[in-house]
């Protein structure tokens, strides 16, 4: 996508700082910031230069987040020198990082659901008219200009509650932008985007490379990293490991940066023969949402979900665990017939569900790790109603060690836990129910590397036990890793099935988008 | 800047749906004033003294404090916090300028007016310090605080109790003359309530505490100052109680340690039948004022409708449960729509 670039997009050439034509633009060197007796960044380095999109890679805890909240201006470092374009700067709030020209766009987006989209992007700066009264048509037409400039199509006017997490990205993308920002930070911005949504991202990231910006890029899809970044910066524990330029990696020698060892795969699939069918859904519909979908899942299977995001693949999953209603169609577990919109009995038939949002949905965040592993278990732990705290304890522990969970005491509060970490204690709340059947949404998203495929391997083992799994992801590479069967939908019709096999990512694509087959054959 | 971005969109149409957003922000106050009207005209068919110009000027007066309170409350809730001290500083302001009155009685009343906001503006500070910067719960702060002042009025107080003849006849001029018919009451608590709307609306500070009640991270990240903004909340809402606790002394002309106990409770019942969100980040003080207007209104009809007093708080109760089961009704339809079309919008 570089190609149509022009010249000065190019940017500088990849090679070391000292023969840089172009002075940086912002360059942070040694930065250290502890919180109490935790050292998040013992050496935060990277040098930014106009026009390069710049990924900062790292397995969680890497000390990414610190740093850019050092660039957002949220923490002061203990130590360590920051400049921009030449001048040393102490970033003291928000509000000066913003005034030094950057702009810091987070994996969550933080919007302000009850004010208009374009009081969104102005907050703070809205421009006045006489008086200093807010000009509302003003601030609306920037909003729309800035819209078209990125080329979507968005009601500045409409209130930013209810937009999807695309759009909610999109609105960001053009607060960012509005503040003509020298540096740009995007912290894990593809996480929830679908492929196209993702394209349409990094066509605006060229663009904002064609006007001299720099973008720090970090997510965990390596692929999408060496799709549009030129210089790589790697850190592990809290230090700078590397910068290097893009050309000279590969993506297992990023891997091995990061993670200071060999991953033998993220992917460690292995065969399984499928069995006996638990899942039968037949013809399954939801008006307006998902029609006619009818597809099975046998033990011993990884049966994937895929699509864009809003083509009814997590809608589906939820009528099958009961969530939502069905309005005509049946599912059936092991022979029996599910009654409509009831999780309860779709629990008691021995269905998981590990959703999507595991801060919203999967977990209660202010309760201890034993707590959130043993809640879907409670029946089992309690006699007479009362729960036995013996019991519930010996469950989690049993569970924390067969996931490898990373942990202090079972009783911390599970917010302390990692990303990755917090998806096992999700997994493991269902697994102890011994499900004949897991339904997981999205099971690695923001998930570092190193916990990728330590859930990626649970996943395998859990089929090798005669489990069948029915998962959803929008990260091709795990579906094409993971799955035994890929069933595409495309606006609520399942539109393809393919086998192991046979898929890959341009069929699916292809399926996805509604396009015909025989183009891409 | 010429990324050529496709949006996979539907195409917007920004006028229908401004209109729609703003009709829905209308519905609420145009709702409290049909429910005012039905509940105004049903009372004059029982009983036609109701509609009579005295009765008129007594349910505009009688509304006039609690929507002066509402209006401070209003800017506090936004924020996601809430003010239980209004009551008792409306009390400790009244009796403060009485006594202040009774000794200097050559003072000029203006003084008056000042003594009692700045009764309000030294409370309310202290509610914000505390919640800003301790980071309290601000309904712990002001609950305390409700019984902290009433405390130090009752000390003050200490038995004696100020009558009319120590106000200045100009000074009780303020609670009972008229312009034109309409009580100056009514029509300083009115002025306030448009130039409070206005700042609300149109400029950066007003919107800065919707920012703060809407997303209180997201605020912080977008530079907003939230918590010299919470503090100005409380202290612009302490020095409306104040000034409160003037009018109060001029429509009454007498005040006890107990002036303007349980106030507190009618303001916060006023603002969210107004359509103020207890949760903050959406509400206008529009709203806020139609709905202590409204619930004076429904505590008059009853009185005139010759219902028990015992009833009135029951229907004032049962009013609010109304208000917020409707609300969250609004909002779950508001936001069940909004998804679909951000669903239809993504696919």
């Amino acid at each position: 996508m570089d190609a149509g670039l022009p010249a000065a997009a190019a940017g500088p050439p990849a090679g070391a700082p000292s023969v840089h034509p172009i002075a940086p633009v912002l360059e942070l060197r040694n930065a250290t910031k502890t919180f109490g007796a935790v050292r998040a960044l013992i050496d935060g380095s990277v040098i930014l230069y106009p026009g390069e999109a710049h990924a900062l890679l790292g397995e969680n805890g890497a000390g990414k987040s610190t740093l850019v909240k050092i660039l957002a201006g949220v923490h002061l470092p203990d130590s360590g020198v920051l400049s921009i374009e030449g001048a040393a700067v102490a970033l003291n709030g928000p509000a000066a990082s913003r005034a030094a020209g950057i702009s810091v766009i987070y994996q969550e987006p933080t919007l302000f659901p009850d004010l208009s989209v374009a009081e969104n992007i102005f907050m703070g700066r809205q421009p006045l008219r006489r008086l200093r009264r807010i000009d509302r048509a003003e601030m609306v037409h920037r909003a729309a200009a800035v819209f078209t400039r990125l080329g979507v199509s968005l009601d500045p006017t409409r209130p930013a509650r209810g937009l999807s997490v695309a759009d909610q990205q999109i609105v960001e993308i053009a607060k960012a932008i509005s503040f003509d920002s020298k540096v740009i930070v995007m912290d894990e911005p593809t996480a929830a985007l679908t492929s196209v949504e993702v394209d349409r991202l990094f066509e605006v990231v060229s663009a904002l490379r064609a006007e001299s910006a720099a973008v720090l890029f970090i997510s965990h899809r390596l692929e999408e990293v060496f799709a549009l970044c030129q210089r790589v910066t790697i850190m592990r524990d809290g230090a700078f490991v590397r910068t290097a330029p893009i050309v000279d990696l590969t993506i297992d020698a990023v891997i091995r940066a990061m993670v200071g060892r060999d991953l033998d795969t993220l992917f460690p699939k292995t065969k399984t023969e499928p069995q006996a069918v638990v899942l039968a859904v037949d013809r399954l519909t939801r008006e307006g949402v998902f029609t006619d979908v009818s597809f099975n899942v046998r033990r011993g299977e990884i049966v994937a979900l895929a699509g864009l995001v809003g083509a009814g693949r997590s809608e589906i999953a939820r009528a099958v665990f009961g969530i939502d209603r069905h309005d005509a169609g049946s599912v059936e577990v092991d022979g029996r017939k599910l009654p409509n919109g009831s999780p309860m009995a779709a629990m008691q038939a021995g269905v998981g569900f590990v959703p999507e949002d595991r801060r919203q949905q999967g977990l209660v965040m202010d309760m201890s790790i034993d707590h959130n592993i043993a809640l879907a278990s409670l029946d089992r732990l309690s006699s007479n109603g009362i729960i036995r705290r013996v019991a519930e304890r010996r469950l989690a522990a049993d569970w924390a060690v067969r996931l490898q969970l990373k942990f202090s005491r079972l009783r911390n509060n599970v917010a302390t836990l990692s990303g990755g970490n917090q998806q096992k204690v999700v997994l493991a709340k269902w697994l102890a129910r011994r499900p004949s059947l897991l339904i997981i949404d999205e099971p690695t998203r923001g998930i570092d590397v190193g916990t990728k495929a330590e859930v990626h391997r649970i996943l395998d083992e859990l089929v090798h036990q005669g489990i069948a799994v029915l998962m959803i992801s929008s990260e091709l590479p795990e579906v094409l890793g993971m799955a035994d069967r890929i069933l595409v939908v495309h606006e609520g019709r399942l539109a393809a099935e393919f086998s192991r096999a046979e898929a890959d990512e341009a069929l699916i694509m292809a399926a996805a988008t509604g396009q015909q087959l025989d183009v891409s054959a | 800047m010429t990324a050529a971005l496709r949006a996979p969109s539907s195409p917007t149409e920004p006028s229908s749906a401004r209109r729609r957003s703003e009709s829905l922000l209308r519905a609420r106050e145009l709702g409290i004033i049909l429910v005012l009207v039905a509940v105004f005209s049903a009372t004059t068919a029982k009983n036609h003294a109701f509609s009579n110009t005295a009765s008129v000027q007594q349910l505009l007066a009688g509304a006039s404090l609690i929507a002066l309170l509402a209006v401070g409350q209003t800017l506090v809730v936004v924020t996601r916090n809430v003010d239980l001290s209004v009551g008792s500083v409306l009390g400790l302001s009244a009796y403060i300028i009485g006594d202040v009155f009774k000794s200097h009685p050559g003072m000029p009343i203006a003084f008056g007016f000042v003594i009692g906001i700045g009764v309000g503006v030294v409370v309310g500070a202290v509610n914000g310090f505390i919640t800003t910067v301790a980071k309290v719960p601000s309904l712990v702060v002001t609950l305390a605080m409700l019984y902290v002042v009433r405390g130090i009025d009752a000390k003050i107080v200490s038995g004696k109790q100020i009558d009319p003849t120590s106000i200045p006849r100009s000074f009780q001029a303020v609670g009972y003359d008229d312009v034109w018919g309409i009580p100056w009451l009514a029509i300083i608590v009115a002025v306030i309530v448009v130039i409070v709307g206005f700042g609300m609306r149109s400029l950066r500070a007003g919107r800065d505490l919707y920012a703060i009640g809407s997303n209180p991270d997201a605020a912080l990240l977008a530079g907003v100052r939230s918590g010299r903004r919470v503090f100005a909340a409380f202290v612009f809402s302490g020095a409306l109680a104040g000034l409160g606790g003037a009018l109060f002394l001029a429509e009454f002309a007498t005040v006890s340690a107990t002036g303007g106990s349980g106030y507190e409770l009618n303001v916060v019942a006023a603002v969210v039948v107004g359509g103020v969100a207890i949760f903050g980040g959406s509400g206008t003080v529009y709203g806020a004022a139609l709905g202590a207007v409204l619930l004076n209104t429904i505590n008059q009809a009853l009185v005139a409708a010759k219902v028990s007093a015992f009833w009135n708080q029951a229907v004032a109760g049962a009013l609010l449960l109304a208000a917020i089961t409707f609300d969250r009704w609004l909002a779950l339809r508001v936001q069940r729509r909004d998804a679909e079309r951000g669903q239809r919008h993504a696919t």
